[in-house]
């Protein structure tokens, strides 16, 4: 039998991340690397285990093959527990129907079953494509104090940028008497993070019901909290204090990188007390040879510099050839960059080969030039700023 | 044919005494984020070893620490696996105080019940003073075409260097067979081959050759098992051609570490398709190099703040570098926190040092200056 948990997170990785174009063509956007060494969904999966949650359910959709692989059993976060851990849930075939996730209520509303195994008092809805350190423990305990139904954390947000998130309005305490989900009109700057605590029996209770409406789009930000708020439950804001950066897009998912970089970091991943956590192959050290020069730069693992790399976030296993120079970029998994090339204000994806004194990219300040897997840069080639090249 | 493995964690710890006082010659760290049982331990894995018996002394809680599961390699298994053989002493033995093994052949008499209780057709025994990436597939097939007792990895050496001394020496046939084992002296010159203590032995010979010596009160390995039965069992070589170092002492180790500066050592190590080396994942963070970092010719693990100058270095996993500081031809073990414009020359810090802002340390390459764990400068 299982034990009962009191909170079970509820992780949707389903998203495409169509705005982060080549680098999502095979892979979800939670699977996108991340500051070297990490994807974007180890640091949901990071906080879960940190704040004390043991038992993750993963609910995949878009191109889940890389994404299954990487989560495995869970192990490198602590996450294969003889009861709970993290577990895949794919849509899958009914009795009666087989759907795909219509949206982030119905992929939850599918799953009530695997949430009700455990038996929990409490549901933590999160999404696998924000990096942030948070404590979900402390929300919980928040939840609890207000003796809340369901409670939203929400960071506040420059109010140009408001029009793009769920934004509520609440009293002093926190508990919200407003909430429109991306608002032409913001009156508040107070944003959803898109991260939620639930009672599990008011939870399953508006789903149901969400279900029942065929003119629903089931999702949590459009119909379940604006039911909620109109049936007068008790909704709380949890404010959150700290870094928190959506990577939906491009220049997002670069600015993000580049927080990691500099003396006294916004976004600290050295941080002994709240690790995060990434699968690991067995690489050697990082190595840079003579006459190669690295500065404020981030590098990992099985790198080998002997070029220049300036400004610049490198994943594991990248090559930075004699005579060529990275700047102002974010070059993931084993690519290799070949003798007197340039790379520029760009984003290369894994395992991208660029031919000697080829030119990727532009001066800071253009337009980002993206690169996705596999690609081939030939020798002498000129990649614009700002171009897409896409692997399909 | 099937094979299971047997590391000696302590054996010849006496001769890095300042780095195993406190752990065992197994998890002296090397190469910037590995301990030296990673090497004998992911050669093993590499080969399809997935059983592995590792005969611990003393001093063991840093290997239990880093072994941990065994999930690092693979080794967290229902069947086979890790496991650690700590000295077998009952209560009620007289002996109990003096009991603990001297020697290779009575640490082995003291796990005859691991052995015994292998199913496997033979057993691969490993040293932790030893580094190579070696493909014991291929010693494995050879120990099974010749029908072997024991197959010994063998590397030839030239005399007078590091390389050679503690070594047993090993005359061979044009067939690889050993015909005299001597252990090293200075009179032997020219290129010889000697044992690399890597050596796979039929369980079933060993068995018999355990219970001789239990019953005849032998001691030593190597002149009780091997020097006696040369010309009477089949004792073959296998011929060891890739890189190969034997950590002698703290100028070896000092030597063997800046080996890997060089990349054909470095590359034969760590990238050999398919033959990675393992060790324990530590999540740490990539290294942040500052706008003032320079660095040069340096290996350098995850988990560290760059802030000065490094070259010709090996720096470890969470070592921070502080402003206006130089440092060259230097081992930095983990979690060494450097100041601010101190001058580091052939130092070798262990674990958790402190060097304070404006200090100048200087050893030299044949004498390098070691700062011992947990010590404030």
């Amino acid at each position: 039998m299982f034990k009962k948990k009191e909170c079970v997170a509820m992780l949707l990785a389903g998203g495409q991340g169509s705005r982060l174009y080549a680098l999502t063509t095979r892979l979800a956007k939670p699977a996108v690397s991340f500051g070297g060494k990490y994807r974007i969904i180890d640091f949901t999966l990071s906080n879960c285990v940190n704040s004390g949650i043991d038992t993750v359910g993963v609910l995949t959709q878009y191109q889940p093959l890389l994404l299954n692989d990487y989560i495995g059993n869970g192990l490198p976060w602590d996450l294969d527990r003889t009861y709970g851990g993290v577990k895949i849930l794919p849509p899958y075939q009914g009795k009666e129907k087989a759907d795909w996730y219509k949206g982030t209520a119905n992929a939850i509303y599918q799953n009530l079953q695997f949430i009700d195994q455990y038996d929990p008092d409490y549901v933590l809805i999160l999404s696998g494509d924000h990096i942030y350190k948070m404590d979900y423990a402390a929300m919980l305990a928040f939840h609890k104090r207000r003796g809340a139904d369901c409670t939203i954390a929400c960071i506040d947000v420059p109010l140009e940028e408001a029009s793009r998130f769920g934004i509520m309005s609440a009293y002093e305490d926190g508990k919200i008497w407003k909430f429109s989900e991306k608002p032409k009109n913001p009156d508040s700057t107070r944003a959803s993070m898109g991260i939620y605590i639930f009672n599990k029996k008011k939870l399953a209770e508006y789903l149901i019901a969400d279900e029942a409406d065929e003119n629903s789009s089931n999702d949590f930000g459009k119909n379940i909290i604006p039911a909620m708020l109109a049936a007068g439950e008790k909704l709380y804001a949890y404010s959150f204090q700290g870094y928190w950066k959506d990577v939906g897009t491009i220049s997002s998912l670069w600015e993000a990188n580049m927080d990691m970089i500099g003396e006294n970091p916004v976004l600290n991943l050295n941080d002994e007390k709240w690790r995060i956590y990434a699968r690991h192959f067995a690489r050697a050290p990082q190595y840079v040879g003579v006459g190669g020069v690295v500065d404020n730069s981030s590098i990992t693992e099985g790198c080998k510099i002997y070029g220049t790399v300036r400004g610049s976030v490198l994943g594991p296993g990248v090559t930075v050839s004699a005579g060529a120079s990275v700047i102002d970029s974010v070059i993931m998994e084993d690519v290799t960059i070949g003798e007197g090339a340039s790379v520029e204000y760009s984003i290369i994806d894994a395992r991208v080969q660029i031919g000697k004194d080829a030119k990727v990219g532009g001066p800071k300040g253009g337009e980002i030039a993206v690169i996705g897997a596999d690609i081939k840069v030939e020798d002498g080639a000129v990649i614009e700023p700002g171009a897409m090249v896409n692997p399909e | 044919m099937t094979a299971a493995g047997l590391i000696f964690s302590n054996i010849h710890d006496e001769c890095l005494p300042e780095l195993t006082r406190l752990r065992t010659m197994a998890s002296v760290p090397f190469g910037g984020r590995y301990r030296l049982i990673d090497f004998p331990l992911s050669n093993m894995v590499n080969s399809g070893i997935s059983k592995v018996g590792i005969i611990t002394h003393y001093n063991y809680q840093s290997l239990l620490d880093h072994i941990g599961t065994g999930k690092d390699w693979d080794l967290a298994r229902r069947s086979g696996g890790i496991k650690i053989l700590p000295p077998f002493i009952t209560a009620y033995d007289a002996k109990a105080t003096n009991s603990l093994y001297t020697t290779r052949l009575e640490a082995l008499l003291g796990v005859t019940n691991f052995i015994s209780r292998c199913t496997e057709d033979v057993i691969v025994l490993s040293d932790c003073d030893t580094i190579c990436n070696i493909d014991l597939t291929k010693v494995l097939d050879r120990h099974e075409e010749t029908g072997a007792d024991i197959t010994v990895v063998t590397k030839r050496v030239s005399g007078g260097n590091y390389n050679a001394e503690r070594h047993s020496v090993l005359m061979l046939d044009e067939n690889d067979k050993i015909i005299d084992a001597a252990e090293y002296s200075s009179d032997i010159k020219g290129a010889f081959n000697v044992s690399t203590n890597i050596m796979v032995i039929t369980r079933r010979y060993l068995i018999t050759v355990l219970n001789d010596a239990a019953a005849h009160g032998y001691t030593s390995f190597f002149r009780d098992i091997i020097a006696k039965n040369v010309g009477k069992a089949d004792f073959r070589a296998y011929r060891f051609d890739g890189y190969y170092s034997l950590i002698n002492n703290l100028p070896g180790y000092f030597e063997t570490s800046m080996k890997l500066l060089d990349s054909e050592v470095r590359e034969e190590l760590f990238e050999t398709a398919d033959r990675p080396v393992f060790t324990k994942v530590r999540n740490s963070a990539p290294t942040s190099y500052s706008a003032s970092a320079k660095v040069s010719g340096s290996i350098i693990a995850d988990g560290c703040v760059i802030e000065g100058e490094v070259e010709n270095c090996v720096i470890f996993r969470g070592v921070k570098i502080g402003k206006g500081t130089v440092v060259r031809n230097s081992i930095l073990l983990q979690d060494t926190y450097v100041g601010q414009n101190v001058n580091l020359n052939c130092v070798i810090t262990d674990k958790n040092t402190v060097i304070r802002d404006g200090r100048n340390l200087s050893g030299h390459e044949s004498m390098p200056f070691y700062i011992g764990k947990g010590v404030m400068v």
